[in-house]
C-alpha cells in the first residue's frame, strides 16, 4: 500500500469471557484502511466482523474486552492507538460520531422510536460542532437533503417508524456524515432493504465518497456488494483475516482456500446452464471449539495433514498488496 | 396532541358519572331508607326526631319519590358540596372527612414520590449493572420488600421506633399538634411525621417498579439505537438516560392512574396500626357501621381520584411515547 493508512488495525484480539468459556471473537485480526478507499470485511455469520468494527469505536459491550493489538487511527500528520484510550473517556468520545463514524444493518430500529429524526442527527452536530440549536437544525435539514430525502423541513421532526426502510437509512447515512468523518465504518447497511432500494443506497454512499473523501469499511457478506463498492477486501474466517487484497484479485485470483471456495460458492450470470454450486462442506464449528492450527483446516480441500492442524499460518505476502494467511504460500 | 387530550378528558368526565351512578346505589343498597336509620339511630341514643324535621330530611333527599329523582336531587347536593349526613358521626358528611382527604392526598402522593425517587435510580442502576453485587443487592432488598407485608413492616417499625429512639413514629402529628389549627409549625410537624407512613406504603411500589424499571431497561439496553447513540460519541450517562430510559419509563407512567387510590384503599391496615388520619380507616368503619352517605362519598372521591390519576398518566404517556399519539390519528 503506497499511502500512508488512514486505519491500521494490528493484531487485534477480542475476548468475550462468558460462563461457558471464553469466546474469541476476534483473534488477531490486522488490514489497512487507506484514506480515501472502500475496504470490504467479507466473512459469514459470527467470523468477527461485527465486533471488530465495534472494537475500532470502542463500543464492544460487555463482558467483551480487547485484549491485545492496536488499533491506530492516523488524525493529521500523527496516529492516535484506539485501542489504548478509555473507550468512555473525552477523546475517544471525540473521536466516535465525529472522525469514526457508523451506521448499521437495521434501519428499523437503529433510530429512538420516541424521539424525531431531526433532534437525533442535531444532537451528533451540536456534540461535535461548535454551532447554535439553530444552526444545527439548518445543517440537519441541509444534510436530509443531501443524502436525497425528500421535502426535509417535514421529514426532520418525523418519528422514525413514519420513514420508509430506504429514508431511513438515507437519514441514518446524513447523521453519520453530518460530521464529516474521515472513515465511516457501513456494518451491513443494505442487508435489511430490498433489491432497488439497496442499489440507490450503495450509489449514494459511493456519490458521498466521491464529495467528502472519506474512507468507507464495509462489513458484508454480500461479494456482488463488495465487487460494486470495494477498492479492497479482507476476508475474515472464526476471527481471523485470512487474506487481504485488492479488489480485483480477490476475485480473479483469489489464493486461500476459504476465498476461492466462497468465490466458488455464489452463482455467476455468466456462468454455463444447469451448473451445480459448490457449497463449502461442513459448518462453522462453535466459538468454544474452535480447531487447533489453521481454524479452517476441517473444512478445506487442501488440507496438508501434520502441518495445517499443528499450527496456525501467519499473514504473509503474495503479491502485489496481497497477503494470505495460508501454508500453500509459504 | 389537544384534541387526544380532550377526548380523553370527555372519556373521564363519562366514567365520573358512571361512578356517581355506582355509589348512588351503594348508598341505596342497605334496606330501609335514610330516615327511618336515622330516626332508630337517633331512638337507640335517647333522642327523639320530629316529625317535622323528618319530613324535611324525607323532601331534602327525595325519599319515595323514583330513584333518578333521588339521584339527581343527591347529585345536586353533591355539586354544590353537600354530601349528606353521616349517621354515625351525626355531622355532616363534608366535615367528618374534612382534613382527612387532604392528608390522604398528601400520605400519597409522598409515597407516591419517595416510590419514584427510590426506584427510577436504583432500577437503572441494577439493569446498567446487571449482575454487579449492587444489583443483587437491589433485587435482595427489592424482594424483601415485596414480600413483608407492610403492616408488619409498621408494626416492627413503630416498636424499634418506641424501644430505640423513645419516639412514637404513629400519627401523622405530634400529640400537641392534633389538634392545632393550620400553621407553619403544624406543616412542619406535617413534615416531619410523614417520611415513615411514606416510606412504609411505598416500599411494596418501590420494590416491584425496581424489577419493572430493571427489566424493560435491560429489553432497551440491547437495542440498536442505543448503539447509534453510543457511536456518536454522547456520554454513557446521558444517553442512557435519553434513548433506553426514557422507553422504558412507559410503565411508570401507566401505573399512576391506579397507584393512587391503591394507596388509599390498599392502606387500610397500615393506617389503623399507624394511627394514619386518612379515609382509609374511615370507610372500612364506614362500611361495617352502614354509614352509607359517608361511604358512597368516600368510593365517589376514591373513583374521582381514579380517574384523576389516570387522566394524568394517559397525558405523561404521550409525552413519553409520541408513537401513541400516532396510532390515535
Amino acid at each position: 500500500m503506497a499511502a500512508e493508512p488512514l486505519l491500521s488495525v494490528r493484531n487485534l484480539k477480542t475476548y468475550f469471557a462468558q460462563d461457558e468459556g471464553l469466546v474469541k471473537a476476534v483473534d488477531g485480526v490486522s488490514f489497512d484502511v487507506a484514506p480515501g478507499s472502500t475496504m470490504a470485511i467479507v466473512g459469514e455469520s459470527g467470523c468477527g466482523k461485527s465486533v471488530t468494527a465495534r472494537s475500532i469505536l470502542r463500543i464492544v459491550d460487555r463482558p467483551g474486552r480487547i485484549v491485545e493489538g492496536e488499533i491506530l487511527f492516523r488524525r493529521g500528520e500523527a496516529a492516535t492507538d484506539l485501542a489504548t484510550l478509555d473507550a468512555n473517556g473525552a477523546e475517544m468520545r471525540a473521536i466516535r460520531g465525529a472522525e469514526i463514524a457508523l451506521i448499521f444493518q437495521e434501519p428499523m430500529s437503529s433510530f429512538s422510536p420516541v424521539h424525531s429524526v431531526g433532534n437525533q442527527i442535531d444532537e451528533a452536530i451540536l456534540l461535535h460542532q461548535a454551532v447554535s440549536r439553530r444552526g444545527a437544525r439548518d445543517k440537519t435539514i441541509e444534510m436530509l437533503r443531501r443524502v436525497g430525502v425528500p421535502s426535509p423541513e417535514e421529514r426532520v421532526d418525523q418519528l422514525s417508524n413514519q420513514l420508509s426502510g430506504g429514508l431511513r437509512q438515507r437519514a441514518m447515512i446524513a447523521m453519520a456524515l453530518s460530521c464529516q468523518p474521515t472513515l465511516l465504518i457501513a456494518d451491513e447497511p443494505t442487508t435489511a432493504l430490498d433489491v432497488t432500494t439497496q442499489t440507490q443506497i450503495l450509489e449514494l454512499m459511493r456519490q458521498l465518497q466521491k464529495e467528502d473523501g472519506m474512507a468507507i469499511m464495509l462489513i458484508t457478506h454480500d461479494l456482488g456488494v463488495v465487487a460494486e463498492m470495494a477498492t479492497d477486501v479482507a476476508v475474515m474466517y472464526l476471527g481471523r483475516v485470512v487474506e487481504q487484497a485488492p479488489v480485483d484479485a480477490i476475485f480473479h485470483d483469489p489464493k486461500h482456500p476459504y476465498t476461492r471456495a466462497l468465490l466458488r460458492s455464489i452463482p455467476r450470470i455468466r456462468s454455463r446452464t444447469r451448473e451445480r454450486l459448490t457449497p463449502i462442506a461442513g459448518s462453522v464449528p462453535h466459538p468454544f471449539d474452535r480447531p487447533h492450527g489453521c481454524s479452517f483446516h476441517p473444512r478445506c480441500t487442501d488440507f496438508i495433514a501434520g502441518r495445517c492442524d499443528a499450527s496456525a499460518p501467519e499473514l504473509g505476502p503474495a503479491g502485489p498488496g496481497h497477503a494470505v494467511s495460508c501454508f500453500l504460500y509459504e | 396532541m389537544l384534541a387526544y387530550v380532550g377526548r380523553r378528558a370527555l372519556l373521564a368526565v363519562f366514567t365520573v358519572w358512571a361512578i356517581s351512578v355506582l355509589s348512588f346505589a351503594i348508598i341505596q343498597l342497605p334496606p330501609g331508607d335514610y330516615v327511618t336509620s336515622y330516626i332508630a339511630q337517633m331512638a337507640s341514643t335517647g333522642s327523639v326526631v320530629s316529625e317535622e324535621e323528618a319530613q324535611q330530611l324525607r323532601i331534602q333527599y327525595g325519599l319515595g319519590q323514583p330513584y333518578y329523582v333521588q339521584y339527581l336531587k343527591w347529585m345536586n347536593l353533591v355539586v354544590r358540596g353537600e354530601f349528606g349526613m353521616s349517621m354515625e358521626w351525626r355531622r355532616p358528611v363534608t366535615e367528618v372527612i374534612g382534613d382527612r382527604l387532604w392528608l390522604t392526598m398528601v400520605v400519597s402522593l409522598a409515597a407516591l414520590v419517595l416510590t419514584w425517587v427510590l426506584a427510577l435510580p436504583i432500577g437503572i442502576y441494577s439493569a446498567v449493572r446487571q449482575y454487579s453485587p449492587g444489583d443483587y443487592a437491589a433485587t435482595f432488598v427489592g424482594f424483601i420488600g415485596l414480600a413483608v407485608p407492610n403492616f408488619l413492616l409498621a408494626l416492627v417499625l413503630l416498636y424499634f421506633g418506641f424501644v430505640f429512639l423513645n419516639a412514637h413514629v404513629g400519627g401523622l402529628f405530634s400529640p400537641e399538634m392534633q389538634d392545632a389549627e393550620w400553621s407553619g409549625a403544624r406543616v412542619w410537624d406535617l413534615m416531619k411525621h410523614l417520611p415513615m407512613p411514606a416510606l412504609i406504603l411505598g416500599l411494596a411500589g418501590t420494590a416491584q417498579q425496581i424489577r419493572i424499571m430493571r427489566a424493560n431497561l435491560l429489553d432497551e439496553l440491547r437495542k440498536p439505537y442505543v448503539v447509534t447513540a453510543r457511536s456518536k460519541g454522547l456520554t454513557e450517562l446521558r444517553l442512557i438516560l435519553k434513548y433506553p430510559v426514557r422507553v422504558a419509563l412507559n410503565p411508570f407512567a401507566s401505573t399512576i392512574g391506579y397507584t393512587l387510590p391503591y394507596i388509599v384503599s390498599g392502606s387500610i391496615i397500615v393506617s389503623l396500626v399507624l394511627g394514619l388520619p386518612t379515609v382509609g380507616p374511615l370507610l372500612l368503619k364506614a362500611l361495617i357501621a352502614q354509614d352509607m352517605f359517608l361511604a358512597g362519598t368516600i368510593v365517589l372521591l376514591l373513583g374521582l381520584m381514579t380517574v384523576i390519576g389516570t387522566l394524568i398518566s394517559d397525558i405523561l404517556l404521550v409525552w413519553i411515547d409520541p408513537r401513541i399519539r400516532l396510532e390515535e390519528t
